[in-house]
């Protein structure tokens, strides 16, 4: 379980978070959702160590991670596939799959030929470089690499942004069956509202920088205030 | 057959190669620094040459050679180590010029204290091999066992450093850090780390090639030794690719070659001054040769 507890985050006098507090179950997908630069990505960045916060906690399970660096929050089993999906280029299919693997107490055969099984298409274009690949097949290759080191936590940012919408519905597809045959603690942050609502167990919405509304998914999709101010879904 | 091998082409080709493993693998160690932290060491001439005072210093005391080459290498990887940590690493995400004036300034403070501890007159070093040239009916080749030493020693090198980033765990952290440090970092790579390694691995590779310069007869070790060798060495970088390190070896090769030819078919003093027009020219024509700075990356 991801716990965070009153969280405030200010880059110079603008403030991304204020006082953000929210929990993410074991084994359940929480959505977190609202607008551009409600601060979606900021609380991430800063469960996974890369922001530095002005005052709140955020503890794994009953750890503090705050004060961590990323890559030991990482070593801790905290996957995170940031927003454009940070596959490097460069680096072929498996490359970025080694070095997914790094942390990974598992062999390294074992754990491609999971990621294998589980993404086929990976499989296939192994030795390809990632620059080759579709923003689907890229996205699908972030996801591989964080699973690969077994974490018990993995934070999305926006894994739907700029793909077609039979992708999109393939990917959270493939995230719900993650979230359950893992017992993986989700955490998915997205501005495609509708389509991160039909997985998720529970929704956080913020708005600014503050949690206008932490309720359970079906809830939130029930809002009609929360889908018209807060998430943009007009029917 | 044997004029052929004796013939003035094919000593300058020799010769020229003998010259070019060395600016090509002080090109190879200013490509290391700079892929992985993006800094233009200039003071990568003068961190070696202070290892190798440090290591070959102690064939006053009766050391065997090769256990003070291995002396030298580790001064070289602490003195990598120390300076990044200390020097380098407040630099990061400052303003380009920064880390360029505080190495320069740093190689002037190395060669001075290097003077002040061991003077500037040159030491001669034993070379480990003989470096009279081989002879064909009577005429020297333009090879002697040591070139042929230095050209081998400097494929090692190479060899061993692109070995180590295509097929290792290490090399492939090296990478990653290099070309994306947040996501590396996202992924429980130590990029702190890598980013020391690499200044170790380029000092150690600086600590060879001073060593091999400093055993040539006519150079000894001066605290000067590097200036020149880095000048090439660097042109050898620029024009091949900072970012590059096979681009750097091959463009140092090329360049040692070139220069041979231009020494003796024209004049040794020309030699600097169609440096710097290769260099003028390269970067003329392919102007990001020199600061290839993410201008070709996608993630």
């Amino acid at each position: 379980m991801i716990a965070v507890e009153r969280l405030t985050v200010a880059f110079g006098a603008v403030y991304a978070l204020r006082e953000v507090s929210l929990r993410a179950e074991t084994g359940k997908i929480t959505a977190v959702l609202g607008a551009n630069g409600a601060g979606k990505t900021t609380l991430l960045r800063t469960i996974s160590g890369l922001v530095a916060p002005q005052s709140g906690t955020v503890s794994l399970d009953e750890r503090v991670l705050t004060r961590r660096r990323p890559e030991d929050i990482a070593r801790l089993g905290v996957g995170h596939v940031p927003e454009g999906r940070g596959v490097i280029a460069e680096f072929t299919v498996e490359e970025n799959l080694r070095l997914g693997a790094i942390v990974a107490k598992v062999p390294l055969e074992e754990g491609l030929a999971q990621q294998y099984e589980a993404f086929p298409v990976l499989g296939q274009r192994r030795k390809q470089h990632a620059a080759k690949l579709s923003g689907g097949e890229r996205q699908m290759l972030a996801m591989a690499r964080a699973l690969i080191a077994r974490p018990s936590v993995l934070l999305l940012d926006e894994p739907s942004l700029g793909l077609a919408p039979l992708v999109t519905a393939q990917l959270m597809a493939t995230v719900a069956e993650l979230c359950a045959t893992k017992d993986l603690t989700v955490v998915l942050v997205e501005q495609n509202a509708s389509s991160a609502l039909r997985i998720a167990h529970h929704a956080v919405v913020l708005n600014v920088g503050s949690v206008v509304a932490d309720a359970p998914a079906e809830v939130v999709a029930a809002d009609e205030r929360l889908r018209q101010y807060y998430l943009g879904m007009v029917e | 057959m044997d004029s052929f091998l004796t013939s003035r082409v094919v000593t300058d080709v020799l010769s020229g190669l003998t010259n070019g493993a060395i600016y090509g693998l002080v090109a190879l160690s200013l490509v290391l620094v700079w892929r992985a932290t993006r800094v233009l060491n200039f003071a990568q001439g003068a961190m070696p040459m202070f290892a190798t005072y440090l290591g070959m210093g102690l064939l006053s005391y009766d050391w065997p050679y090769w256990v003070c080459v291995g002396v030298s290498l580790v001064a070289a990887f602490a003195i990598g180590a120390v300076t990044e940590r200390v020097l380098v690493r407040p630099l990061y995400g400052k303003p380009e010029i920064n880390p360029i004036v505080v190495m320069v300034g740093y190689l002037i403070i190395l060669e001075a204290f290097a003077a002040a501890i061991w003077s500037t007159t040159p030491r001669s070093l034993p070379a480990p091999f003989s470096p009279i040239d081989w002879k064909l009916a009577g005429q020297p080749v333009g090879l002697s066992p040591f070139s042929l030493f230095e050209v081998v020693t400097a494929l090692v090198v190479m060899g061993a450093i692109v070995g180590l980033f295509r097929f290792t765990r290490i090399g492939l952290q090296l990478r990653a850090s290099a070309l994306a440090p947040e996501v590396s970092r996202l992924l429980g790579v130590r990029v702190g780390r890598m980013l020391t390694l690499g200044w170790m691995l380029s000092t150690a590779v600086g600590a060879v090639t001073a060593i091999l310069v400093a055993s040539n007869f006519f150079t000894g070790l001066t605290p000067q030794l590097m200036d020149g060798i880095f000048a090439f060495g660097f042109i050898a970088a620029a024009v091949g690719g900072l970012d590059s390190p096979v681009g750097a070896v091959a463009s140092g090769i090329a360049l040692g070659v070139v220069l041979q030819f231009v020494g003796d078919y024209l004049n040794s003093n020309a030699i600097i001054l169609v440096a710097l027009g290769i260099l003028i020219v390269s970067l003329m024509v392919r102007p990001n040769g020199l600061l290839t700075r993410s201008a070709a990356r996608r993630v």
